[in-house]
């Protein structure tokens, strides 16, 4: 069957239970060789004139014609996916991205994570003159102070006020949102208040 | 929200009531653009007052003793406006992200008075349409055969929804809102009440949304 392949390659990305699988090199070079095959096919059987004295030559091009573009078509929303993935993950972490979610990651999608986070920072920064971080105040807020605990020794960390806490683990602090919300986000602190 | 904002206002004598109309304005554009399938037209007017509005409530608050009451209650009214500004924004980048192409190509037909997207969103959609030519052309389009490796093609069939179902309250009035039938059904006109809500397809009322006769919810 046609488009099998590339159909696999995106099944398996959605079913995936990893924060981010790794490229699928293989699957997504077999489905080019699929392609190829195809468009070769096709080639060869439009350039052909003698053949087809009931016109079922012209009805199987139409076919692998269909299958060549659903295969393009799984193969774009493969690669989309994935993009939409790495870009939530930009939004999580901040513009460096964590050394095993890296790994999974082609190079040609290293490149585009950079070259997202520039171009956001640049949006970011024409934001009425001044500029504005919108990776922050990403939850309404319920409260100015929640309670927070730490969940590494992350050591010394100074207050916009220019008070220093000490974060150790397993400390229990009352700090204010908007400074302890990207310590969440990165996994040093956990909110055990709302 | 609007109590705690009355007491804003001898932080900027100036302008007090402008500042809760501007405030009322991004807070129903906010919820506009979230609950709506297409982009709508940027307040990036209101949005860059309110963050000098923000930029002075903040030096204002720093004049203030840190034990005063008033302190902590301004600190969170301004973390709530934050929120609603970050949040307008961020849904408007979402959307551009999602639909590039479309987008880019809606606002071309416009010209520059009556743009949608403000001068940094353009900016922004532009160079996110290249990037994802770009990634997409190295890990795809190049590998496959010739007459396939065209991007626009299957850009182009990302586009919003605008059948989808919308909330909305009508703010005033409006008579004769055609809603088109499909095969079984024949066209349909009705009437929206001031303060009634309902549920339909964005697509007929979406030129409401924009001028303001209903909100969405």
């Amino acid at each position: 069957m046609f488009c099998e392949k590339s159909l696999k390659l995106i099944k398996e990305f959605d079913r995936s239970q990893e924060a981010m699988p790794p490229f699928d090199d293989d699957g997504v070079r077999q489905v080019f060789e699929e392609m190829r095959g195809l468009y070769d096919q096709n080639v060869a059987a439009a350039n052909d004139t003698t053949a087809d004295p009931d016109g079922t030559a012209i009805s199987s091009i139409a076919i692998r014609h269909a299958a060549l573009e659903r295969n393009k078509r799984c193969l774009m929303a493969y690669v989309f996916n994935r993009i939409r993935k790495v870009r939530n993950m930009r939004w999580q972490f901040g513009s460096i991205l964590p050394p095993e979610i890296k790994a999974n990651l082609c190079e040609p999608e290293i490149q585009w994570f950079n070259n997202y986070s520039k171009c956001l920072a640049r949006y970011m920064k024409s934001i009425g003159g001044q500029g504005l971080n919108l990776a922050q105040d990403v939850k309404p807020p319920k409260s100015l102070y929640v309670e927070v605990r730490s969940l590494i020794d992350y050591g010394k960390f100074e207050l916009d006020n220019g008070e220093v806490v000490l974060l150790k683990k397993h400390s229990t602090h009352l700090m204010s949102r908007a400074q302890c919300e990207p310590l969440i986000i990165q996994g040093i602190l956990e909110q055990i208040s709302h | 929200m609007e109590d705690t904002f009355g007491e804003e206002d001898f932080l900027n004598e100036d302008e007090p009531v402008a500042a809760h109309e501007v405030l009322q304005t991004l807070e129903d554009a906010w919820l506009n653009e979230k609950f709506c399938p297409d982009l709508l037209p940027s307040q990036d007017m209101y949005v860059e007052a309110m963050m000098e509005q923000i930029q002075q409530m903040e030096d204002n608050l720093t004049k203030l003793k840190k034990t005063d009451f008033r302190v902590e209650v301004h600190h969170m009214e301004l973390a709530r406006i934050r929120y609603i500004i970050t949040s307008y924004l961020r849904t408007r980048l979402e959307k551009i992200e999602q639909n590039t192409a479309f987008i880019l190509e809606q606002e071309s037909t416009r010209g520059p008075e009556n743009a949608y997207m403000s001068e940094g969103e353009l900016n922004f959609a532009r160079e996110f349409l290249a990037l994802q030519e770009n990634h997409h052309k190295q890990l795809v389009l190049k590998h496959v055969p010739p007459p396939f490796q065209d991007f626009m093609s299957t850009q182009q069939s990302l586009v919003p929804n605008l059948r989808s179902h919308v909330f909305l309250r009508a703010k005033k009035d409006v008579n004769g809102v055609v809603i088109e039938g499909d095969r079984d059904t024949r066209d349909e006109e009705v009437d929206l009440e001031e303060n009634s809500q309902h549920i339909m397809q964005y697509k007929p009322i979406a030129n409401l949304v924009q001028d303001g006769s209903v909100q969405l919810i």
